[in-house]
């Protein structure tokens, strides 16, 4: 008989990276259908690409660096998805690709893999392309609803590009916000599913309310106070599926409750200084990534008190 | 004197690849960042800070001897003043296009830390010769690494280079290259890149040495 000594806790959690990933594949599931639904054909090529290239960019580094091949944990297709659902549906294809060597590559390889990323691999790939190639990051289209071969028909009428929604959402009713009726980015509009992708997250605690709630909470009382609809700014742009997919990440976000509540917090009051006063219309992308990099700092002020501990005397 | 001469090419060679003062030492990174946004602009900065850097070793290796110890910074600053000054206003009356383009960064090379850190560490202590020698070194090390960033930055960032339509019209610029963000990219990702070579090369040395 083998008998193994190993240290406490012996604990067994049927968690792991793969079940874990493969509960954010399917909360985004509904947002990622519900993409395909309003922008067609095309926003499930970008999603695909955006997901295929990721998982090869992976495969090949680890390859090319001797290093085990960890595609199966899944989480190169969640940071493909996540990318793929940040794209306008009518980018040239090459830009998938792009995005998905920076967020595999750069961000997340060149870092030491999966939990050593210090800022969430897609959204800084979003940010990468919105930087480089604004024009096609910044022209959203109308919900075109295109399948299989009508897009040539139509592309003349129904492509035409509007300005970012957060510019003209005046036209647009709570209902057409609500169900994602609205050019944007393919994940971003349906906010019905968005929040089922939410509800499911919680019900299976792979995230916890703190960061969601607290930043689109703070979006809406900080859109109150400078005078603008709070529940309006939160239904249009990313807010909600920045608050609920990106900054709920693991690995980039404060590890104690109370640090994520003032990552939520910053979050929420960043967009709404970037919105209001930034050269940008949208500022999730930023404040994301800009939380991203304080959330150590935030760590270290926020850390409980371990039980037993003596207070240093001052 | 053939020991000299090796000598003499070692400390020239040591510039450009051992202690290379972009790659290696790490230094002069304030217009390593801002001025390659293109390949003549990595051109034009080098070769300022070349001539800086050896008129610079020259005199204050003429005068070390000179110079008391505690003032001996300032005076190099001086030295050093001296040269961006004669840099600035030729290029300004025989490159103006040159001039405007690098603009604030040409009387910045006076703080540029390469300029300082040789007069310290090698003009100060080595003859007339090495420190010239050293001073082109370690110019050309500097030139040819922000002109290796600038290529990649107005390559891949304008799609052109030293000004000419290089990649097809069908290439899409990708602008962040030629921001701010894009520098620090680049020139991190050199910076792994030429010292994981460099660690290579010194591993398969002591493997040899030691077989």
């Amino acid at each position: 008989m083998k008998l193994r000594v190993s240290h406490g806790p012996h604990l067994f959690a049927r968690e792991t990276t793969q079940t874990l990933m493969l509960d954010v594949i399917i909360a985004l599931m509904p947002t990622t259908l519900a993409g395909i639904y309003i922008f067609g054909t095309r926003a499930a090529l970008v999603i695909a690409i955006s997901v295929i290239s990721s998982v090869l960019f992976e495969l090949i580094w680890q390859k090319l660096m001797k290093k085990r091949v960890t595609i199966t944990d899944l989480s190169a297709v969640v940071t493909g998805l996540l990318l793929g659902l940040n794209l306008p549906c009518n980018v040239p294809l090459w830009m998938p690709v792009i995005g998905s060597a920076v967020a595999i590559l750069l961000v997340k390889q060149l870092f030491g893999g999966i939990g050593h990323n210090f800022m969430n691999p897609a959204l800084f790939a979003r940010a990468v392309l919105l930087a480089s190639w604004p024009l096609h990051m910044t022209t959203y289209n109308l919900p075109q609803r295109l399948f299989f071969g009508s897009e040539t028909a139509l592309s003349g009428v129904d492509t035409v590009a509007s300005a970012t929604p957060l510019l003209s959402i005046g036209k647009l009713t709570n209902t057409d916000l609500l169900i994602g009726n609205i050019p944007g980015s393919i994940g971003e509009v349906c906010k019905v599913a968005i929040i089922i992708g939410f509800i499911y997250l919680m019900l299976t605690k792979t995230i916890t309310w703190h960061v969601p709630v607290t930043f689109v909470g703070t979006v809406i009382i900080m859109s109150y106070l400078i005078g603008v609809d709070g529940i309006r700014a939160v239904l249009t742009g990313g807010v909600l599926f920045g608050a609920v997919f990106m900054a709920t990440d693991y690995v980039t976000n404060p590890m104690y409750r109370l640090g994520q509540c003032i990552f939520g917090v910053m979050c929420g009051i960043i967009v709404v200084v970037i919105r209001k006063y930034g050269g940008y219309p949208e500022g999730v992308t930023y404040a994301i990534l800009f939380m991203n990099c304080v959330s150590p700092l935030i760590d270290r002020y926020s850390k409980k008190k371990i039980y037993g501990e003596v207070k240093k005397s001052v | 004197m053939s020991k000299n001469d090796n000598n003499l090419r070692g400390v020239f060679i040591n510039g450009i690849f051992n202690e290379n003062p972009t790659f290696r030492l790490v230094l002069g990174t304030c217009p390593t960042l801002a001025v390659t946004t293109s390949a003549m602009n990595g051109i034009g900065m080098g070769a300022a800070a070349t001539f800086v850097l050896i008129g610079s070793n020259v005199v204050i290796s003429l005068i070390r001897s000179f110079i008391p110890n505690k003032v001996r910074i300032p005076a190099f600053i001086v030295v050093i003043c001296t040269f961006v000054t004669m840099v600035q206003m030729l290029m300004q009356a025989y490159l103006p296009a040159l001039y405007d383009s690098l603009g604030i960064f040409i009387p910045l090379i006076v703080v540029n830390c390469i300029i300082l850190a040789r007069a310290e560490a090698f003009a100060a202590k080595n003859n007339v010769i090495r420190s010239a020698a050293d001073g082109l070194g370690m110019g050309l090390g500097f030139t040819l690494s922000i002109t290796l960033i600038g290529i990649i930055r107005e390559l891949f960032g304008t799609g052109m280079l030293f000004g000419n339509q290089l990649l097809g019209s069908g290439y899409e610029p990708m602008l962040l290259l030629v921001l701010a963000p894009g520098g620090f990219i680049v020139y991190g990702l050199l910076l792994g890149i030429i010292n994981a070579i460099g660690e290579r090369r010194k591993k398969n040395n002591k493997g040899v040495t030691s077989a």
